[in-house]
């Protein structure tokens, strides 16, 4: 024993001895995750949560949140002299003045954008592997919470500087909430603390911004993970991979290096951006003012969908028994997404309910082998993709010298034209997919050899596919669709009609697909 | 030799030494830069007009008719204004290369005295605004970027965005950008409002702040790319193009590269 080693393993007993933690750690330590790159998605929506909170930090040593009128007398003279807010003025001052500030601010912003996509890339893996199966509805349902309070949560932080910009969209924000019918003037007058703008806006969206929202993340994020490491980790479909163990590496040493080096190159990748590419230059704004408006206002990417419903819907207003419905704010603004989430929150429990499956699933589904969640997918980003273009229709209309009114109208037709259609594609191409997957292990792989026989005829040959292949081509189970009678055993018509009538179709529509080869099929072709 | 030695020792030496150098200077520089921009002669005048008529009636008069009068195509140019041909013209908008939602800027098709002559010639049918002198373009002097800002903002970012890069209007029009835009096109723009643009009369933005605006647009024009890559200057759009681009596939790549197994 060396003396290095002696001191560690003195240092080691004397906490083991007071903390009892060695069995714990042993234990952890040697958990075992399985590998995939897509698995590693999800870490960097993780790793981009804390390069946020380490540089937000930074930033609330100077950002002064205040609505309190001052004379800008900084370093950026184009705004020198201007009546601006405390708030603008300490975003100038840490872009301008305070050293390092505007690369932080920089490196925040980038790394809030990240940080959303990494959570929508994260969800679609989740979705389309169909890894949010029982047992693991919460932590989709948690999941979902954290994309919406990120949208919430990366609004709210891009509001905070005043600038002309986010004074833009909070002002739509405002008219969203006065969209909502009856209560929606209160509710605004509430948000606000009277009219709009208003002093007390920007001091409370602070407190939500940097101490409310970041401490609904950190206990949604523990607990997510926590759900992870006791669940365990879902795996791809292989030989010697079942719903009962975990094949992969454990996570001392294997991930402790692996995710420990990723964290690094998420940061890297971040301060890379923030260090060459201007994000959000909020001297080019100008302090807010409600009376200006920028040509080409759009929120960031996250909420770009949602500006880009509004701006499709054609002007309905209403006025009902002294009430004025602005159903052109509330469809777009409101209830479609109200739908779209609580639908996305539900799926797990719906799949489910079509499938009739109540087991566990630990094994992933490869997404062409699940072809209608797989197009239904593909459809909702599709709406979601029409709805983002149409988000910034002014920029493309300018970009690509299009009339703007053309890409809304084809945003408005598209929005419910292109979503079926790419249902329907991608089935087509699922169950295509499928007969390849058939083909591939009833006749072999393609070796693209021509072979002339004595009779003249030209054949290719075809070279078996190795058995783990043909595992992977064959692990998945193909459920049949439910049995529901609309009958009971006595001829009597079962309560619920309709409600079973839909369930059998969408489960008859959920059970399509190409027969996976058997063992007789296998044999059969041998025979031959 | 001593009368001039006495006089050089009197009091009043210095100050009469002064004064004569000063008129002298002032003497040279006023006929010097009134040399640079002497008044035509009556005669000089009409020539040009004649020029400007000539040039009228083979590249303009096609569309906007023998008499300025205009034609359902083009619009009478009659009280239009030097400051309007100036614009049209100096920019080379005019004469219009295609009839599409708008007629985009291009290389000027006339030099800088035939655009004189046409402008004197539509001014000489009616009086309208005039082409700004170099002396009332002295934005340097006469500006102020802070206010130009503001201004900016509240009257032209609607359009032409909070950065000048320019817009979309509706039906595939569009507000320019105002990047590279000489001084004298932007103050021409102002007082005739071409296309779809308003007219900013000199009662709603005064000429001073309209040379505000000029030394803001010229600020931001050479304000150097503060954060980094500028992205266009267009707000959020690029950003987000950008970070689903090259942020999400560096490091999606990067995954999948932690996740290969060695060899």
């Amino acid at each position: 024993m060396t003396a290095r080693e002696r001191v560690a393993g003195t240092v080691a007993n004397y906490v083991d001895e007071r903390t009892g933690a060695a069995k714990w750690v042993k234990k952890n330590l040697t958990k075992v995750f399985p590998d995939h790159w897509s698995f590693l998605l999800g870490e960097i929506a993780l790793y981009s949560f804390i390069i946020l909170l380490l540089s937000g930090t930074f930033l609330t040593f100077w950002f002064d949140p205040s609505a309190r009128e001052v004379i800008y007398d900084g370093s950026y003279a184009p705004l020198q002299g201007l009546h601006m807010s405390a708030a603008y003025e300490s975003t100038l001052h840490i872009s301008f003045e305070v050293r390092g500030g505007l690369l932080m601010r920089q490196i925040h912003h980038w790394s809030a954008l990240i940080f959303m996509a990494a959570i929508v890339v994260h969800l679609m893996r989740v979705y389309f592997t169909g890894a949010f199966r029982k047992p693991r509805e919460f932590n989709w349902i948690i999941g979902i919470g954290l994309l919406t309070l990120g949208i919430v949560e990366g609004f709210l932080g891009y509001s905070l500087p005043d600038d002309l910009l986010s004074g833009t969209g909070i002002r739509i924000a405002e008219a969203i909430i006065q969209a909502i019918p009856v209560v929606g003037s209160y509710l605004s007058y509430f948000a606000f603390g009277g009219a709009f703008p208003g002093e007390a806006f920007i001091p409370r969206i602070y407190t939500v911004h940097v101490l409310l929202l970041p401490g609904i993340f950190l206990a949604l994020i523990t607990v997510h993970l926590m759900l992870v490491w006791y669940q365990k980790h879902t795996q791809w479909p292989g030989p010697g991979r079942t719903e009962k163990n975990v094949v992969g590496y454990p996570l001392m040493p294997a991930y402790m290096a692996k995710a420990g080096g990723f964290f690094f190159i998420v940061f890297g990748v971040t301060a890379f951006l923030g260090a060459v590419a201007s994000i959000n230059p909020v001297w080019l704004y100008g302090p807010y003012n409600p009376g200006q408006v920028s040509a080409g206002s759009q929120p960031d990417w996250y909420m770009g969908w949602l500006d880009g419903l509004v701006r499709m819907s054609p002007p309905i207003e209403t006025y009902w028994f002294g009430y004025t419905i602005s159903w052109n704010i509330l469809i777009p603004g409101l209830i479609v997404p109200g739908i779209l989430f609580t639908g996305m929150a539900l799926y797990p429990f719906i799949e489910s309910w079509i499938t009739g499956d109540k087991r566990e699933h630990h094994l992933l589904d490869r997404p062409r082998n699940v072809p209608n969640r797989t197009a239904l997918g593909v459809m909702s980003l599709t709406f979601m993709l029409v709805a983002l273009i149409n988000g910034g229709n002014d920029i493309i209309a300018t970009t690509f010298e299009l009339s703007i009114n053309q890409v809304m109208w084809f945003s408005r037709i598209a929005i419910f034209v292109l979503p079926p259609i790419a249902f329907v594609i991608t089935k087509r191409i699922c169950l295509s997919l499928q007969r390849a997957d058939r083909e591939l292990v009833l006749h072999g792989r393609e070796t693209g050899r021509l072979l002339m026989l004595p009779h003249g005829e030209f054949v290719e040959v075809h070279e078996p596919i190795s058995p783990e292949l043909a595992w992977k081509l064959t692990a998945h189970e193909q459920a049949p669709a439910l049995a529901l009678e609309d009958v009971d055993a006595r001829g009597v018509r079962r309560a619920g009609g309709l409600k079973n009538k839909l369930r059998k179709r969408m489960s008859e529509a959920n059970a399509e697909s190409i027969a996976k080869p058997t063992v007789n099929d296998l044999k059969e072709i041998e025979h031959h | 030799m001593k009368k001039i030695s006495i006089l050089r020792r009197s009091a009043f030496a210095s100050p009469l030494l002064l004064v004569v150098a000063l008129f002298a200077i002032g003497t040279t520089f006023s006929v010097a830069s009134a040399t640079d921009k002497a008044e035509l002669t009556v005669a000089q005048r009409s020539a040009q007009i004649a020029e400007g008529k000539q040039i009228f009636l083979k590249g303009c008069s096609s569309c906007h008719g023998l008499n300025l009068e205009g034609a359902a195509i083009a619009p009478s140019l009659i009280g239009v204004g030097a400051a309007s041909v100036d614009f049209q013209v100096g920019t080379g908008r005019m004469p219009v290369a295609d009839l599409s939602q708008q007629i985009a800027r291009k290389e000027p098709i006339y030099n800088e005295a035939q655009t004189a002559a046409l402008a004197a010639y539509v001014a000489s049918t009616a009086p309208g605004p005039e082409i700004p002198t170099e002396a009332m373009l002295n934005f340097e002097r006469d500006g102020n970027t802070a206010e130009g800002g503001t201004l900016f903002r509240t009257n032209c970012a609607m359009c032409h965005n909070f950065a000048g890069q320019g817009g979309a209007l509706t039906q595939g029009k569009y507000a320019p950008s105002v990047m590279g835009v000489e001084p004298k096109h932007i103050y021409e723009a102002m007082i005739t409002g071409p296309q779809a643009m308003p007219v900013f009369a000199d009662k709603t933005i005064t000429p001073a702040e309209k040379l505000s605006i000029i030394k803001w647009i010229k600020a931001a024009e050479n304000e150097p790319q503060l954060g980094g890559a500028a992205l266009g200057r267009v707000g959020p759009v690029t950003e987000g193009l950008l970070v689903w681009t090259l942020g999400l596939g560096l490091l999606i790549g990067v995954a999948v590269w932690l996740a290969t197994k060695a060899r």
